[in-house]
């Protein structure tokens, strides 16, 4: 058995030297199995993602909430057959329900809320071109950023409501009072958002950028605003539910005949009119449109964001 | 464009022991006169803190020729990473010159891809910048991954690669840039042993191709002596030049053959000796 050991030895040298051997020859200056290692490694290290496919993703989101609101609908009616409220301030979800359906069927909501909506819409385009220029006008100069700064994080979180009395003196009653208020709510959000973003972006990737010849310009095209991408957008986001709800109290509060109906002026003619359903339909499809917003315009919008960076489970 | 044996007989005769090391040989007058890749001439660099004045680096002089392989050693503190920001011209030196021919490419120990881009559009960039008409480009991506071993993962998104690969698309884009020097800062360190082996394997064979001066910095004395021609030592607070050791070890070196370890030995060993004299303080 030793001497069979020592062979194998012996042999194992033998190899070892017709290796070195041919080393010698110049041309060879990897090991044979380098390619076949590398691609083993990158088997092995590649992740297999599957993807559920879209009708089931869309089914398991799609029950829970629907459980959630039936369960909720049951209360209502509850409370509504205990008598919990009197009946001028917590009407039937049937009699709601008939409001709501005649309000659709007649058009006069979709008319209401494209009133709403369009003023929302333009006021946040508005925003984003606003806040986007002062996010990077505050992000170019150091020193305007120290000043200006925290006056606009101070803004951020300053209810925008606060702004309609003040917005009413200025611009009367009037959109011109409204779109101030969305501005005033929208802009800061957006601002912060873009400036949180790029500050969060690697000075690495900087670097990169200029070892790749980019100059301020193309850096701020080619990095800066890629990367900061996913913080902008949760600032647009903010701005979005911002300008929202500052346009639905500016509506609620600024009533005049000149201005359109919108979603907070029929709730205030509900209120006028004790009109209990008018008011709940209203309620309900201020809620309706800040879900439509969200599903239709910002979930997709993140998704493509973040998945291209590999920043969500791609098989959630 | 230099060849990779004529500049390797230029550095034959080139003695970088000298003090100075811009004493070209007197060329016979028919050979092409060889500019050197990267010359770095009287280099230091003072980084001013309010903790006072640090000298990250003080009078650095080396030479790397076209096509030359050259490691840079030493321990933390030594201002290798200082070093290769002032070839790739992201800083500015206090005193000296730094001169590269071309724009130098740049690797780091973070692959540092674009994580927006595919890995196809993070070389496409690269060609861009560099000139490459746009027609030409899809053409040359997918030749730069072949070359490293990437064939057809173009549109891959960075965050499906793994580290090595990672490392293998940035050394793509690198070499996109068609500079004639290439400047590493430690880019294998965070890599796994295995992976790091076949890299070393990729790089040398990819360095034999393309004919790349190469900067590679390393704290890594058996990486330094597994892939460079020259090996530098330099010392910490401040940055010198302390030592140079020519590898000449013929055929495929692997990190595990014996003249890679006996020479990494010896460099370890004065390179202990460079650390240990900063314990009095």
């Amino acid at each position: 058995m030793p001497t069979l050991d020592l062979n194998k030895t012996s042999g194992s040298g033998v190899t070892l030297e017709q290796g070195l051997n041919a080393v010698g020859a110049e041309e060879q200056l990897e090991r044979e199995d380098t390619a076949a290692v590398g691609a083993g490694l990158d088997a092995l290290e590649t992740h297999v993602v599957t993807r559920r496919p879209a009708w089931k993703r869309f089914l398991s989101g799609f029950y829970p909430p629907l459980i959630a609101l039936l369960a909720f609908l049951g209360l209502w009616e509850l409370a509504y057959v205990r008598k919990w409220e009197p009946e001028f301030a917590l009407p039937s979800p049937a009699s709601v329900w008939t409001t709501f359906a005649s309000m659709v069927s007649d058009g006069s909501a979709g008319s209401v809320i494209w009133t709403s909506v369009s003023r929302g819409l333009i006021g946040f385009a508005a925003s984003i071109v606003l806040g986007t220029a002062i996010g990077l006008t505050l992000f170019r100069f150091r020193w305007l950023r120290s000043s200006v700064g925290p006056l606009l994080s101070g803004l951020q979180s300053l209810p925008s409501v606060a702004w309609v009395p003040m917005a009413v003196l200025w611009f009367g009653l009037g959109s011109g009072s409204i779109y101030a208020v969305v501005l005033l709510g929208a802009v800061p959000s957006i601002a912060n958002g873009l400036l949180s973003g790029m500050d969060q972006v690697p000075p690495l990737l900087s670097r990169v950028g200029k070892v790749l010849g980019l100059g301020q310009l193309g850096l701020m095209k080619d990095v800066l605003i890629p990367a900061s991408l996913p913080g902008y957008l949760a600032g647009l986001r903010q701005g979005w539910a911002f300008s929202w709800r500052s346009l639905m109290a500016a509506e609620l509060i600024v009533t005049s005949s000149k201005l359109g109906l919108g979603l907070g002026g029929l709730m205030n003619q509900g209120r006028d009119l004790s009109d209990p359903p008018t008011m709940y339909t209203a309620l309900i499809l201020i809620f309706l449109v800040g879900i439509g917003i969200e599903l239709i315009f910002f979930r997709p919008v993140e998704r493509v964001i973040l998945s291209a960076r590999g920043l969500t489970p791609a098989a959630r | 464009m230099t060849t990779l044996a004529e500049a390797s007989v230029d550095l034959d005769e080139l003695d970088f022991n000298q003090d100075d090391p811009r004493v070209v040989p007197p060329a016979p007058a028919p050979a092409p006169e060889v500019t050197p890749g990267v010359l770095i001439d009287g280099v230091s660099k003072v980084f001013r803190g309010p903790g006072g004045n640090v000298a990250a680096l003080d009078n650095i002089n080396l030479s790397v020729a076209p096509g030359e392989f050259v490691c840079l050693l030493g321990a933390s503190g030594c201002g290798k990473s200082t070093l290769l920001n002032l070839i790739a011209g992201l800083d500015q030196p206090t005193a000296g010159t730094v001169g590269t021919a071309g724009r130098p490419a740049l690797m780091f120990q973070e692959a540092a891809l674009f994580p927006w881009l595919t890995a196809g559009a993070n070389i496409s960039l690269a060609l861009k910048l560099a000139g490459v008409p746009r027609a030409a480009r899809a053409v040359r991506v997918e030749e730069l991954l072949e070359l490293v071993r990437l064939g057809g993962t173009a549109k891959r998104r960075i965050h499906e690669l793994s580290g090595g690969q990672r490392q293998r698309v940035a050394l793509a884009r690198a070499l996109a840039q068609n500079g004639q020097v290439l400047l590493m800062d430690e880019p294998f360190a965070a890599l796994d042993a295995i992976t790091r082996d076949v890299l070393h394997d990729e790089l040398t064979r990819v360095w034999k191709r393309t004919g790349n001066s190469v900067v590679f910095v390393t704290h890594n004395v058996r990486e330094a002596v597994r892939l460079g021609q020259r090996v530098v030592l330099l010392s910490s607070r401040p940055g010198r030049v302390v030592g140079e050791w020519k590898v000449d070890i013929k055929g495929p070196r692997t990190i595990e053959h014996p003249e890679v370890s006996a020479l990494a030995a010896e460099i370890t060993l004065r390179l202990r000796e460079e650390i240990a004299s900063h314990a009095h303080a």
